[in-house]
């Protein structure tokens, strides 16, 4: 294979991986947070769990179908599906696929909001996750 | 005789080789396109697909965004993948709702009616079946797209 494909191929791969962590997806949301608002000081676990319990108005609410103890399994509110823990400290495999998680976000927000999510609220959700299990006081 | 051999040859040879028959539920036991299973399987069962015709397929993959009161919404390379599977494996008969329009909810089409037609309606309203559409609460394999009625697991009380 010719060294400069190999070269390119081999910094693309870090790069196409950098959004499927919690890390990762936090400053790409960051990044994009600065280039909404420049007096952007970074994420809030506490402003996270106070929107996550939040009503916006509508009937449902994050915690309807993730429930108010994230680190437990939830059910949908509509069809009764059980949904696997939103907290990675309980399901390592959450917020690991960047696909998966703005295609969530798209679709709940959405519905709970009736808006997209902004990534200040994203990331403020994402930082109150985190901290779940981490001991970590809310 | 050695033609007959050949003959009891085939017909063993054809019986190892035939494709799983459908169960008389009507469902899913060919094999589920595993986009499909796992999109459409995220929130409910991956319902079985020939029970609703590929008019009304069309109607549910254009309306993602309304989809009986949520954002069902998918990325644009797995919309069209599921699109082609429902419309191609969909019910050659239309199914139309009572106002003419095509029918959505699964759950009232012919092939759904005939196959639950001895369950009673205060089955389905059991706690731990709650609606027709929680498949899962009688057919342990509905997550995988197999509605077989040989493979059911049924609450406690419900007969079959």
């Amino acid at each position: 294979m010719p060294s400069r494909l190999l070269i390119i191929i081999t910094l693309a791969v870090p790069t196409v991986a950098l959004g499927d962590s919690p890390e990762g997806l936090q400053q790409g949301w960051a990044r994009e947070a600065e280039q909404r608002d420049s007096g952007f000081a970074g994420f809030s676990a506490s402003r996270g769990v106070a929107f996550f319990n939040a009503r916006h108005g509508g009937d449902w609410r994050c915690s309807s179908c993730h429930t108010d103890q994230p680190l437990t399994s939830g059910r949908h509110v509509v069809t009764g599906k059980v949904i696997k823990p939103l907290a990675p400290a309980a399901n390592p495999e959450r917020f690991t696929d960047a696909g998966k998680v703005e295609k969530w976000f798209r679709r709940n927000c959405r519905d709970v909001l009736s808006r997209d999510c902004t990534p200040e609220e994203k990331g403020d959700v994402l930082a109150y996750l985190l901290d779940l299990g981490s001991g970590v006081r809310q | 005789m050695k033609m007959l051999r050949i003959l009891v040859a085939s017909l063993v040879l054809w019986l190892i080789t035939a494709p799983y028959p459908a169960g008389a539920s009507g469902g899913g036991e060919a094999r589920v396109d595993p986009t499909y299973a796992r999109e459409c399987g995220e929130c409910h069962a991956p319902y079985p697909v020939r029970w609703l015709s590929a008019d009304s397929w069309r109607h549910v993959l254009a309306n993602l965004n309304r989809h009986f009161g949520q954002d069902a919404s998918l990325d644009a390379e797995a919309q069209q993948k599921i699109d082609d599977y429902l419309v191609s494996h969909g019910r050659r008969r239309s199914t139309v709702a009572p106002d003419g329009g095509p029918l959505l909810r699964i759950t009232e089409s012919p092939g759904f009616l005939g196959a639950h037609d001895e369950v009673s309606p205060a089955t389905w309203k059991r706690s731990d079946v709650q609606s027709p559409a929680r498949c899962e609460a009688c057919h342990g394999n509905a997550a995988q797209g197999r509605f077989s009625e040989h493979d059911l697991h049924l609450p406690e009380g419900v007969s079959p």
